[in-house]
């Protein structure tokens, strides 16, 4: 069993258990983020184990305000990491492009974990730009291990620059497991003091003018500061180089063989110099990195400016691809050039129809009810479905198609009003409680405030349950020696000065459809709350009342409207009859209450 | 010596503690260890690939196509949609049991035969030994001991790197105690199970 807070000793860790323990060496006295896939782990590690381990540590409303947390324990020199998934730093690029002028006195990283492939993601943006955006330093991780081990040095190097660096990682490494030895746990610093410094930490025009200048000489102090850094190092030889970073760095040391390899960890600014002089003595450079050219575009002008006429392979001809993740594989594209290890033919699919198998809403989860209440309630009418960033994206699925438009947290209910604007067709925004607090309620001011005619719907499932139950505001939180209570989405929304407020019971579709037709019907903005608790969590908590569906064969005609309405994972059709399974049905009642036979009951 | 196991199945039947036993065993033998798991999205009842790699200088997470020395299927469908992990020497270790996707359940998509399945996935791989292991694990105490039924049947392959006895302790350090007795038992019978 993994204990991140054993004195020494090694482990097969997780990446973002490494990352864990490193925050644990180094001295953290402050964590916060808003959780998000990949990154998500280190989130559920500290809710267990920050009391232990003396860090302050939460769960912010977004992630810009866990910038903004971190930001001032950082500049009251305590060491503070925040951390987030890649889509989550748009959210957070307003305070770190700010921050960044201003600095901080203890260390702080701002981790973002990027997902090339787009494995739980909406887009798979390169984030390593924002370091270039904000001049501000970067380190990446390749493995595990260096997980743990980055993790001090990046400290050393953010309170030597007294500026906030980048740690970026990407999924290979976040969920990836390897051998971790732990090293010493350092002192802990958990209160600080802010000392008063305008000219630096409030960024009026004036200031900003001369913070720029600052930053710059900060920055010229960071390229030094990479080129004698010990993450980027030389290893290996070879006419052939390859600069490589990040987790195809794993892939080019395991299977290319006959090369010099220049790993880069400290990835902005380049050592330069470092990079002149190792492309200087080869035949060929191959550049290998996930995504953009983000290395390969500053090689090929540290080339021309230093007058070096070595052919680089990469992105820019071809040899490596742009899109999705990296593996072995990948590196067929440089086999030309390089020795790539020959890999076996692989076997074929069998020719044969396999069934499909993506993922699905879970046995019980309430969103099934309001989504089949809301394409009841509108029947033939065109509603455009805004959907958004959680469990229900899984909405988009049939038999539900409630899913029209997605683009980010909170995207939907403010699209929703741009459809009702722009278009003579209703708009139906989808959002988690979680989303609500995070992003949602600027876009159903915005609604208010203009006049948009959409329904909004709060799937308030008392949890963040997409990326493994985390509390919210609308929960309260129970951890770290802090408690606090619930924050109620229903007053909120009376206070914002709503009309159409209704608080439903998900399980129950047929009331739930009817008050989906009164505020399909009515004339402004109508919010329907639906207040259930996520069944897995319930489970987890051992909370669960035991029940299930139950179907009198003899009233069952197979007409499977049950499934075509709630689809329920539970509900198997066998011979022309539905039997639920005992195993996975807990029991809700949803398919009970759109059987057209009544044949179905809940027995406890 | 370098060894990749790709073990495949759907959320909720093991995959991830079989890998860590996997892992945890071969750190115990003094191997380098790099692995790789799926979590997120796949987890809402997708499927669940793990990839387990030992060895001297094992770095890379992950494995190129065609690489797995052996497939760890525990699910009939997801074992044959995997086969391009390894190649035609690959051994190819299958649970019989199949799990149906919700859309099969409810009517929309057909499930075909396990028999055929078994026949398609033979036609590729020649090396493939199947097993029972929910029934065996039913018969062990409990159908969620499959998992350590697999792993019991894993180190009856001849020629794997780890010793039995090796993975039993690691499996019994990471299940709880209140289920070491089954897990134990199951891994027992898988192990049986494909030796004869």
């Amino acid at each position: 069993m993994v204990n991140l807070l054993s004195e020494g000793g090694k482990q097969l860790l997780l990446g973002n258990e490494a990352i864990t323990r490193g925050l644990i060496e180094a001295g953290v006295g402050f964590a916060s983020t808003y959780p998000g896939t990949p990154s998500s782990e280190i989130g559920n590690i500290l809710e267990k184990i920050s009391s232990d381990a003396g860090i302050y540590f939460e769960f912010s409303t977004n992630e810009k305000v866990a910038v903004e947390v971190s930001a001032a324990a950082a500049s009251s020199g305590v060491r503070s990491f925040v951390f987030m998934k890649h889509v989550g730093l748009n959210v957070a690029a307003d305070p770190m492009m700010t921050l960044a002028y201003a600095g901080v006195r203890g260390g702080m990283l701002i981790m973002s974990a990027d997902d090339p492939s787009a494995h739980s993601s909406q887009n798979e943006q390169d984030n390593r730009y924002y370091s270039v955006l904000a001049l501000m330093p970067m380190i990446e991780p390749s493995t595990p291990a260096e997980g743990r081990s980055m993790v001090a040095e990046a400290y050393r190097v953010s309170e030597e620059l007294e500026m906030p660096l980048l740690f970026r990682t990407t999924t290979r490494m976040n969920h990836a497991r390897g051998i971790v030895e732990f090293g010493p746990i350092s002192e802990r610093k958990t209160v600080g003091h802010f000392d008063r410094d305008v000219k630096r930490f409030v960024n009026i025009p004036a200031y900003a003018r001369l913070n720029r200048k600052v930053i710059l000489e900060k920055y010229a102090k960071a390229a030094e500061l990479s080129e004698e850094s010990p993450l980027n190092f030389v290893e290996g030889e070879g006419d052939v180089g390859v600069i490589a970073s990040g987790v195809s760095y794993a892939y080019v040391k395991e299977f290319v063989s006959g090369v010099s390899i220049l790993k880069l960890g400290f990835t902005n600014p380049l050592p330069e110099k470092k990079i002149a002089d190792f492309v200087r003595t080869k035949k060929a450079v191959i550049v290998a990195e996930e995504l953009e050219p983000f290395v390969e575009d500053q090689v090929l002008r540290i080339c021309a400016q230093n007058g070096i006429s070595v052919p680089v392979y990469g992105k820019r001809t071809g040899h490596m691809p742009r899109a999705w993740e990296y593996s072995p594989d990948t590196l067929k594209g440089i086999a030309g050039i390089v020795k790539v290890k020959d890999f076996p033919q692989p076997m074929s699919v069998p020719k044969m129809d396999l069934p499909s198998r993506p993922p699905t809403l879970c046995a019980g989860c309430p969103h099934r009810g309001m989504f089949a209440a809301a394409k009841r309630a509108a029947g033939k009418e065109d509603v455009i479905y805004c959907s958004d960033i959680g469990c229900y994206t899984l909405g988009v699925q049939p038999p539900f198609q409630a899913a029209d438009f997605i683009i980010c947290m909170g995207g939907g209910a403010g699209a929703a009003g741009g459809f009702d604007r722009s278009t003579d067709q209703r708009a139906v925004a989808f959002m988690g409680d979680s989303t609500f607090f995070h992003a949602g309620v600027p876009p159903l001011i915005n609604a208010l405030f203009n006049s948009h005619r959409i329904v909004m719907v709060i799937l308030d499932n008392r949890t963040t349950a997409m990326t493994g139950h985390q509390p919210n505001p609308g929960t309260g939180r129970e951890f770290g020696g802090v408690s606090t209570k619930p924050i109620d989405i229903e007053s909120m929304v009376k206070g914002i000065g709503v009309e159409f407020v209704r608080t439903v019971n998900p399980y129950d579709v047929k009331a739930a459809t009817q008050t989906f037709r009164d505020a399909l019907a009515f004339e402004g903005v109508a919010v329907i709350i639906s207040k259930c608790p996520c069944p897995l969590e319930l489970k987890k908590r051992k909370q669960l009342a035991p029940a299930v569906c139950a179907v009198d064969q003899s009233k069952c005609n197979g007409c499977g409207t049950c499934l075509k309405t709630i689809a329920c994972p539970a509900l198997f059709k066998k011979g022309g009859k539905i039997t639920p399974d005992p195993v996975q049905c807990i029991g809700c009642g949803m398919c009970a209450s759109v059987c057209p036979r009544g044949a179905i009951e809940v027995r406890k | 010596m370098k060894y990749t196991v790709q073990i495949v199945g759907v959320g909720g039947q093991g995959v991830l503690l079989a890998s860590m036993v996997l892992g945890n065993a071969a750190m115990q033998m003094g191997y380098d260890v790099a692995m790789s798991e799926v979590h997120g999205m796949a987890q809402r009842g997708g499927s669940v690939l793990s990839t387990v790699r030992f060895g001297e200088g094992v770095t890379s997470p992950l494995e190129a196509a065609g690489s797995a020395d052996m497939i760890l299927g525990f699910e009939p469908v997801e074992t044959c949609r995997s086969l391009p992990l390894g190649n035609r020497d690959t051994v190819v270790l299958m649970n019989l049991d199949p799990v149906l996707p919700s859309m099969v359940a409810a009517g929309f998509e057909e499930y075909p035969p396990v028999g055929s399945v078994v026949s398609a996935v033979r036609s590729e791989a020649p090396n493939l030994r199947t097993i029972d292991a929910t029934d065996i694990a039913i018969k062990a105490g409990k159908a969620v001991a499959a998992n350590a039924v697999m792993i019991g049947a894993m180190s009856a392959v001849e020629g794997f790197p780890i010793p039995k006895d090796v993975l039993l302790r690691v499996l019994m350090e990471q299940v709880p105690e209140k289920f070491r007795d089954l897990n134990s038992k199951a891994f027992e019978m898988g192990y049986q199970a494909a030796s004869q």
